[in-house]
């Protein structure tokens, strides 16, 4: 009797360590249930009001489902499955996608727009917006990227305005303030002090240097071969790309942004076709559902949609030839021409020197196309440079060339900066450019041949520093039909069928 | 999550820094108070009250915009030196003139005597706005003080890194400046002081958003071999290991750096000394 008394008491000391205090067990229950009840914590009692308001949001949630306009399906649904309609389907979801659609949710009441921003990898391996070095300029030789660029970061200075969302964190940048140095060799001088006209007239705060000028404000620089630099000391430097992402796509969600991880295989659209007397027979589209296909999977959901927008970087050429632009060369004069942006792989080393610059490293672009710029305390910089048109990396993957930097960096680095003459490489990442083929400079507007479908990509490597400005002229085009603010039209997709090139001198 | 505490004016700008949270995430200086856990706690359940809230930062940034208003009616009726002192002291700042050395400064209700117009040509050398809420745009109303030599920031919560490149107008004259206890500013905002290549005198003390102070100032004073920086030891920030580590490293790696040896040949034997 004794050894039973035991190991009851055994049983229940263990019984009770393995159950949470607060349930009860009677006394009267046998032993035999005693010892198949080793169970991690089912309250003997659950209370209904500790869970009531949990329970009166199922109520509200499944009386909204059950009135008209909602998503609601008999039958069991794929999850992340986008919504069957939309008005607005932006396919994209880097940082232009998601300043497109905060800028669209911005003023007008949470349900009026169904904004939808379709992005095909969760992950953001691939997308150029987080693998960018990360800098704002205003040295450009056009005026409507200067002012998209000081838009951008009057934006950003403000940016906890725009983008502070109530409960979380202020968004920190971690901007540095450094500006950027552009050197000129004797052939390129005339055209700097050009430019240097037009960016002051634009209104951005740049200083020409003379080389002994730099050489006193920058020791480590060996001047040998410049003619003329060319300093922004405002609203110049760089940030976090990621940071300046999650607040636009972290606002935008708590603005009603919907989003959906998928990849758009195709458009179904409606074809017009017209005379024209000029042009003969033209092809209108209009694009009436979007094709989403479900990553890992073969479902496809049409999504039915009013205006998409292509903000897909440098995936946006094919998304473009998904509607049939540029396949139909007899439709219209120049409208056969496919949209010009293709994917342009660049690489940026990370190197270690621990001799280098100091605190006052500007984002250093020399007149070989070899760029610097300082990365944290530690010694460290990123550097890189574009590589000419006949050498252009394969850009079937994201491997890196490390031979690329031996042979045609490292020279350019270490005569201009001599401290870079011992150094080490650390890392290493590459990335696309959504580039324009056609003139380097965005594309923005409206295609003639499809009506609604709006474009706002071709940025050529400064799609990030501009982003914000790119957002709310597209958010005004779409919803006010026009520019409100600054005038892009100069920036027009249909310079492509005009065949007018609008070309950047500061391509970097 | 701080909610907004309202900042108080009457204590004197010099002394005090208390700050004005504008956001309503807290800087990472302070936990938040039982006060401001229970209105977070409000503002979770109750959208009134989180509305109400949003409309109260709302208007306290309209209030920093106001203030940093361009004197434009000044200036254009009473000259630029009129216009910067009368901002001046609308803010609660004080400062001097050139060639004087009679403070002007409003009392501690705000009141200021309009003396300061009796002196339409001279232009102020000395600044104390500490405390205030100057901004970026603040500043376009001293623009014309190119003879400015001494600059106080101390706690002001608005002065961010935006602020700081602004500050290369100055770059001829500034000599000393005070940035100590400024909540916003953080590396990336020291990396604009490069312009200022008169500066003999930085302060940094106190700032929340650097986390190494001590391996910033040595940069610091690398970036301005002509300035003294203070308000941040050698060590702060730095943790016990790595003590040892930096005693080692840092006797063998100056002789590389020539340019700037020559140039800051005091500033790195007393750095040497103090390290060895």
């Amino acid at each position: 009797m004794s050894t039973w008394l035991r190991l009851t008491s055994r049983i229940h000391h263990l019984q009770a360590v393995a159950i949470p205090s607060q349930t009860l067990w009677p006394r009267t229950r046998s032993f035999a249930q005693r010892t198949q009840h080793v169970s991690t914590g089912v309250p003997a009692r659950s209370d209904f009001f500790k869970n009531l308001d949990l329970h009166f949001k199922a109520m509200q949630d499944k009386a909204a489902a059950a009135l008209p306009g909602s998503d609601w399906m008999p039958f069991e649904v794929t999850p992340g499955l986008p919504p069957e309609r939309v008005d607005i389907l932006i396919v994209g979801g880097g940082v232009v996608g998601w300043s497109i659609a905060y800028w669209l949710k911005r003023t007008k009441p949470r349900d009026a727009l169904r904004v939808l921003v379709v992005e095909k990898d969760p992950t953001y391996s691939q997308a150029s917006t987080v693998l960018s070095a990360g800098g704002i300029r205003q040295q450009f030789s056009l005026a409507e990227n200067i002012q998209l660029s000081l838009a951008s970061a009057d934006f950003l200075k403000n940016i906890n305005d725009h983008l502070g969302v109530l409960n979380e964190d202020p968004v920190d940048l971690q901007f540095n303030h450094s500006g950027y140095l552009f050197l000129a060799s004797e052939k390129g001088a005339h055209i700097m002090e050009a430019n240097y006209a037009t960016q002051r007239h634009a209104g951005a705060k740049v200083k020409l240097l003379s080389p002994t000028q730099l050489k006193g404000m920058f020791p480590w620089i060996n001047t040998d071969g410049v003619a003329l630099a060319s300093y922004g000391l405002e609203n110049e430097g760089w940030f976090d790309p990621w940071t300046l992402l999650s607040a636009f796509r972290r606002k935008a969600m708590s603005m009603g942004v919907e989003q959906s991880f998928g990849e758009v295989k195709g458009f179904n659209h409606r074809v017009h076709s017209i005379e024209s007397k000029e042009f003969g027979r033209l092809q209108i589209r209009r694009i009436t559902h979007a094709n989403v296909q479900m990553p890992n999977s073969m479902e496809i959901q049409p999504v039915e949609c009013t205006v998409v927008v292509n903000a897909a970087g440098a995936s946006s050429g094919a998304v473009a030839g998904m509607v049939g632009i540029g396949s139909d060369p007899q439709a219209m004069e120049g409208a056969g021409t496919p949209i010009p942006v293709q994917p342009r792989k660049r690489y940026i080393y990370v190197v270690h020197s621990p001799h280098g610059p100091g605190l006052d490293t500007p984002f250093l672009i020399d007149y070989s196309g070899v760029y610097f710029r300082r990365e944290g305390l530690g010694g460290n910089y990123i550097t890189g440079l574009s590589p000419e048109e006949v050498e252009e990396p394969d850009t079937t993957n994201l491997d890196v060339d490390h031979d690329f930097f031996q042979e045609k960096i490292w020279p350019h680095l270490a005569h201009r900066v001599p401290a870079f003459e011992s150094l080490k490489v650390t890392s290493a990442w590459a990335g696309f450019y959504d580039y324009n083929t056609f003139d380097q400079n965005g594309l923005l507007g409206i295609h003639p041949q499809v009506r609604n479908m709006y474009f706002a990509t071709g940025f050529s490597g400064h799609g990030l520093q501009q982003s914000p400005a790119i957002g709310r002229a597209m958010a005004e085009l779409i919803l006010e039909g026009g520019y409100q603010t600054l005038d892009l039209s100069a920036l027009d997709v249909k310079r492509v069928l005009h065949e007018e090139p609008l070309l950047e001198e500061n391509i970097v | 999550m701080a909610a907004s505490l309202l900042v108080t004016w009457r204590s004197c700008p010099r002394t005090s820094w208390s700050v004005a949270r504008r956001y309503l995430s807290a800087t990472p200086a302070s936990p938040p108070s039982a006060v401001t856990r229970f209105l977070l706690r409000l503002r979770q359940q109750f959208y009134d009250v989180e509305q109400l809230m949003t409309w109260g930062a709302t208007f306290r940034n309209r209030a920093v915009r106001r203030k940093n208003l361009f004197y434009g009616f000044a200036q254009q009726n009473y000259g630029d030196n009129i216009a910067a002192a009368y901002y001046i002291l609308s803010l609660k700042g004080s400062f001097r003139f050139a060639g004087q050395t009679e403070w002007f400064q409003p009392d501690t209700r705000g009141k200021f005597s309009f003396d300061f117009m009796n002196f339409p040509t001279s232009m102020i050398e000395e600044v104390d706005l500490s405390g205030t809420p100057i901004n970026r745009d603040g500043l376009d109303n001293l623009v014309s003080q190119l003879q400015l030599r001494r600059l106080s920031l101390r706690g002001c919560p608005e002065v961010d890194g935006w602020f700081l490149t602004r500050l290369h107008m100055f770059s001829d004259s500034l000599e000393e400046l005070d940035i100590s206890h400024c909540p916003r500013i953080t590396v990336g905002a020291l990396c604009a002081l490069q312009h200022l290549r008169k500066l003999h005198r930085l302060n940094v003390s106190g700032l929340p958003s650097v986390q190494n102070p001590g391996l910033v100032r040595i940069l610091m004073e690398e970036m301005l071999p002509h300035c003294i920086v203070t308000g941040a030891e050698y060590s702060q920030g730095l943790s016990l290991e790595d003590t040892t580590q930096t005693n080692t490293t840092h006797s063998s790696t100056y002789p590389g750096t020539q340019p700037k040896e020559e140039e800051s040949g005091p500033t790195s034997a007393q750095r040497q000394g103090q390290m060895q």
